[in-house]
């Protein structure tokens, strides 16, 4: 055989495959929702006509990869690359041009790029050249600040340039901080952080405070010695206190009552009680998860009583609007929430076989907004209807699960470490995407890989795939 | 392969998990919900919103005195637009064809943006000519009239007071995110003051429409509709006719006519003229710039915002002071020798019998009298300095309400001016001022500046000997009840019994012999009390003002004219107020007073007052 033959051999025909599939499909449906009325001639300035130069370049950008750079390359020039892209996104915030209200774009001629969209992959490289170093551990604290500090430059550049979206992508580095070793009581928390801010949303802060000591107190007595007499106990108290706001109906200790909301008198009565038993567990020198519940309880606190401040005062109108037409607390469909009501309509019309290949009528309308980037799965529901939809996930499912577990199998810690960076950018790229058209997150504009119409994007997830696709490559010869 | 390389599983089940709530959710909105199925027969929908009318205004008796008439904003969905006959369109709206042509123009460069949008191209379209264009609506596909209320006025009368409604600006709508572009609100006035009453709710339909944008019906039998609610109607105080009338009387003239009825508080009428004509107000769009740029100022209602000097209607209140701090009494006799003559100081006076007891100084308003009266209260050894019997003084006048803001529920209600003591330290040095310093508070001129309608409160309080209602423009009804503040007597700090020796000199100074200040406003048949003031200002010929209440023994109506550079009080001031009183009392004007009341209509003083060119 050739050399080439058996480069072709041993490349990772399941990505390719999932990769063709998805930007062809994408193609149809950016061709079914930039179509307009009808079809008058094939028109080279419509979106379908630009997407096909973005493809055909694409294209040629990975073979390049493929072919041409080998996978030294990204170890060796690994920080000059976060350099020069650390540069541009600092040149986009000082000469960006501002495009739907977010100055994230650098324009040449008639070609705008977006810097942002190729962060990810110079992070990716970096982190894979940082952690790769056989002295690396998450537990020394001057490998994980250095880390840390590689994902949070670039995303703290791209939120000021107004991308919280593309921003929030960076989260996802978190999952292969976690495969090399990161402690995943990070993630637990902020999933946790996330569960009380929505909960204190939607209910009440007595009630989040409530549910919150229910769950330490089933964690404490999970580690403790007699884990079911402690926990009935612990949860009988629970339902006892949730009765302490009736007390404010009661005339004689009414006055005094209503002095406090309910949940200060319950932050009032349990803070002294958590911090004397975290002060005594600190004499006794030992370390017990009873300390590590309630210090979490302290910090939870912290935050549900900031909810309030945070919503009202940090987010801007259009994210709280869309976080809380989300949370069904404001039902607007004229407003904040337009876009997600129209998109729920295109997708949910399309039934389960979908109307047909063009025959979309929501999305081919302009009812909803961004058809052909963001909202591009509205046009996949409606036309593909349940079944177009699910292959669509099950390809990504098995583009990312393929990922994860080809990055385990490397040799190569780079390599590995790249994979799991990868298969983390794209995952979370499409669950927050499909989530938003679905009403399952709250409105965040970021594109659907290989799919949205765009050539940043596409161009961005091609490098970021093919990437691992030549180390991958490489590591089995 | 390292001690971590279980982890990977946990992130697999992990995708696995969030994928299987990303399908049950597509499951559940494609498959499973009605709501969207409903939508899977090509359907989107249209909200078309359904505006309230707004509230009546109503006067005193119920009369309506804005009122709301039919326009049409005709809306263009540019999309389904074909071509069409634009010369017959602007014919019938009588428009002007380059204007529909730019509009356009403009709909086809940002077409991708209002894509099915409909956009409102005409605004206020009368009835005649929506009509018109119902009939011909066949030519003119995508276009619509979506009904609107705009204001009538019954009465040519208040504009000032009533306010204008227009629609809202982008400014407004960051200040009242409620609004949306399109609505209208109240910008000034009253309508302004009970936007929210007035305002009612806005509702709107819901139309399914199909892929071809066409409405095809309502959206479930309209059960999710919402129907518009009406404004609430808002009731004054006004007297409709009288307001009318007040406004006939201080036409060509600048200043403010304010009466209220003393039993209640409630305003009767509050002219500020010169005005603006109802029918301008009704298309304030059109008008607006002419009305700002007016030098005479007609949006400015100088019955509560504009401070003046009372001049001797003031006297009233220091007589009532000096008797109620017993420095003077009725039986008091001053000379006059022409004035108040101190050393260098002198306040000059009118020819008049002297020496004077105390009623016959309020019947011919003397100067030197109320010097005297004003010095007594001062350098009243009591208050051991004068410093502190000025405090007092001046806590006694802010009882009637001056230098304060009554607290009335019209818009803008501005407090006046009193001097403080700290103000003559600064003029004459710390506690180096005394009683002849400022002697000229004694007849109301100097440092006083009191709205027109704190010199109507003031001539209400006499007219209740001894207490006010806190001036109001909403009559209370069971449906709208006022505030309970109104609802208060505000008693003064001088005692009910001393107000009857003012009352004898005001009634003297109307219906008393000759020296009488104020005879020309006798009215057959009704005792009249009142009180001239004439005063002085550095920017022209004096001020005319005068304060009166009627009748006598039941006051029904009290009032104050303030007329700018007019002259004496009793020349325009004193008529004026008196012919409305006669107009609320009688209904009619008595034969005799006719030519009064034709020399006071026919005669134009705007030439007198100098305004600041622009």
């Amino acid at each position: 055989m050739t050399p080439k033959a058996v480069l072709n051999k041993k490349l990772d025909w399941v990505l390719i495959g999932c990769y063709i599939f998805l930007v062809l499909f994408g193609w149809m449906n950016i061709f079914s929702s930039s179509l307009g009325d009808a079809f008058a001639g094939f028109d080279w300035q419509a979106k379908y006509g630009m997407q096909i130069i973005w493809i055909t370049s694409a294209v040629i950008i990975a073979l390049f990869i493929i072919y041409v750079i080998p996978a030294r390359f990204y170890s060796v020039f690994a920080w000059w690359m976060y350099a020069f892209m650390i540069l541009s996104l600092l040149a986009v915030i000082v000469m960006g041009k501002e495009i739907n209200g977010s100055k994230s774009w650098l324009a040449f001629g008639p070609f705008q790029i977006q810097p942002a969209e190729f962060s990810k992959i110079f992070t990716a490289i970096a982190l894979a050249a940082l952690m790769e170093k056989f002295s690396f551990r998450f537990t020394n604290r001057l490998d994980a600040i250095s880390a840390f500090a590689v994902i949070a430059v670039p995303a703290v550049l791209i939120l000021a340039e107004k991308e919280a979206g593309l921003a929030l992508v960076y989260v996802g580095f978190l999952l292969a901080f976690y495969r090399e070793g990161m402690t995943p009581w990070i993630i637990l928390s902020g999933l946790l952080a996330i569960a009380l801010f929505i909960l204190t949303l939607v209910t009440s802060p007595f009630a989040t405070i409530l549910i919150f000591i229910g769950m330490i107190v089933l964690y404490v007595s999970f580690h403790s010695r007699n884990f079911i007499v402690n926990s009935a106990i612990g949860i009988i108290a629970i339902i006892i206190v949730s009765f302490l706001p009736r007390l404010g109906r009661i005339e004689a200790v009414s006055g005094v009552f209503n002095t406090f909301s309910p949940a200060l008198w319950l932050t009032i009565l349990t803070v002294p009680v958590a911090v004397f038993l975290i002060i005594r567990s600190l004499y006794r020198k030992r370390s017990d998860h009873l300390r590590g519940a309630l210090v979490a309880y302290l910090l939870g606190l912290a935050l549900i009583f900031s909810v309030d401040f945070v919503f009202d005062h940090v987010l801007q109108d259009h994210q709280r609007l869309r976080i809380e037409t989300l949370l069904g607390i404001k039902d607007d469909p004229m407003g904040a929430g337009y876009n997600v009501h129209q998109s729920k309509i295109a997708i949910g019309s399309g039934g389960i076989i979908g109307k047909g290949f063009l025959h979309g009528t929501q999305t081919r309308f302009d009812f909803v907004p961004e058809q052909s980037t963001d909202f591009i799965f509205c046009t996949v529901g409606e036309e593909w209807g349940f079944f177009g939809a699910l292959v669509v996930i099950i390809c990504y499912v098995a583009l990312i699960m393929r990922l994860y577990n080809s990055a385990e199998r490397q040799k190569s810690r780079f390599a590995r470490i790249y994979g799991y960076c990868a298969a983390s950018c794209i995952l979370m790229h499409v669950v927050i995407n499909i989530g938003m058209t679905i009403g399952l997150m709250p409105v965040i504009g970021i594109p659907l890989p290989f799919i949205s119409y765009g050539g940043s994007s596409l161009w961005a997830f091609t490098i970021l795939l093919f990437i691992f696709i030549r180390l991958d490559y490489e590591g089995r010869q | 392969m390292d001690i971590n390389s279980d982890r990977k599983d946990v992130l697999l089940i992990g995708v696995l998990v969030i994928f299987a709530i990303i399908v049950i959710k597509l499951f559940s909105i494609q498959i499973i919900n009605s709501e969207y199925r409903e939508s899977a027969q090509n359907n989107a929908l249209k909200f078309e919103t359904r505006y309230p009318a707004r509230g009546l205004i109503r006067d005193r008796e119920g009369r309506i005195i804005v009122g709301n008439k039919i326009t049409y904003d005709i809306h263009v969905t540019p999309y389904n637009v074909p071509e069409f006959d634009t010369l017959e369109f602007c014919r019938i709206f009588d428009v002007d064809t380059s204007y529909i042509n730019e509009r356009f123009r403009f709909y086809k460069a940002n077409r991708r943006k209002i894509g099915y949008q409909s956009m409102t191209i005409l605004k206020q379209i009368s009835g005649e000519q929506y009509n018109v264009f119902v009939e011909k609506g066949f030519m003119f596909p995508g276009f619509e009239g979506v009904p609107r209320t705009s204001r009538t006025y019954n009465y040519n009368a208040g504009g000032n007071l009533l306010g204008y409604i227009s629609e809202v600006d982008q400014d407004y709508i960051r200040k009242h995110p409620e609004y949306r572009s399109g609505d209208y609100a109240g910008r000034t006035g009253m309508e302004e003051a009970y936007e929210e009453i007035l305002r009612g709710q806005k509702g709107y339909t819901i139309y399914l429409r199909d892929a071809h944008n066409q409405i095809k019906e309502h959206y479930r039998d309209g059960e999710k509709d919402v129907a518009a609610v009406a404004g609430k109607d808002v009731t004054t105080t006004i007297d409709a006719p009288l307001q009318a009338y007040g406004e006939k009387l201080m036409r060509n003239k600048v200043g403010s006519l304010v009466a209220i009825e003393p039993s209640t508080g409630e305003i009767l009428t509050m002219v500020s003229s010169p005005g603006i004509s109802t029918d301008k107000l009704a298309e304030i769009n059109k008008y607006y710039n002419e009305i700002v740029s007016n030098p005479y100022r007609p949006m400015y209602n100088r019955a509560v915002m504009s401070p003046q000097p009372p001049g001797s209607c003031f006297k009233v209140v220091n007589a009532l002071i000096g008797l109620q701090e017993k420095v003077v009494t009725p039986a008091n006799r001053y000379s006059c020798n022409r004035g108040f003559i101190v050393g260098k100081l002198k306040v000059g006076c009118h020819g008049h019998p002297s020496p004077l007891d105390f009623y016959q100084a309020i019947q011919m308003s003397c100067n030197a009298y109320f010097c005297h009266v004003f010095r007594n209260i001062i350098d009243n050894p009591k208050y051991g300095s004068v410093r502190e019997a000025f405090n007092k003084w001046k806590e006694y006048t802010e009882s009637f309400g001056f230098g304060t803001k009554l607290g009335t529920d019209i818009p803008s209600e501005q407090a006046g001016t009193m001097p403080t003591a700290e103000r003559y330290d600064k003029l004459h040095g710390k506690n180096k001022w005394k009683s002849l310093s400022i002697i000229s508070l004694s007849i109301g001129q100097g440092e006083i500046g009191c709205t027109p309608l704190h010199l109507a409160n003031f001539a209400a309080t006499v007219a209740n000997r001894g207490y006010f209602y806190t001036p109001h423009i909403q009559k209370d009804t069971p449906e709208m009840p006022i505030d309970e503040r109104f609802k208060e007597r505000r008693y003064t700090m001088v005692d009910t019994s001393y107000f009857k020796e003012v009352i004898k000199g005001m009634q003297m100074a109307v219906n008393g012999g000759p020296g009488s200040t104020a005879r020309v406003a006798q009215i057959p048949g009704i005792t009249v009390c009142g009180k001239t003031g004439t005063a002085q200002n550095p920017h022209g010929d004096e001020h005319s003002v005068f304060i009166c209440f009627a009748p006598m023994d039941d006051p029904k109506i009290a009032v104050a004219a303030y007329v700018e550079n007019a002259g004496f009080g009793a020349t325009w001031a004193a008529p004026i107020a008196s012919l409305l009183v006669e107009m609320y009392l009688k209904g009619e004007i008595s034969p005799q007073r006719k030519d009064l009341e034709n020399r006071i209509t026919s005669t134009s003083l705007m030439h007198k007052v100098r305004v600041k060119k622009k």
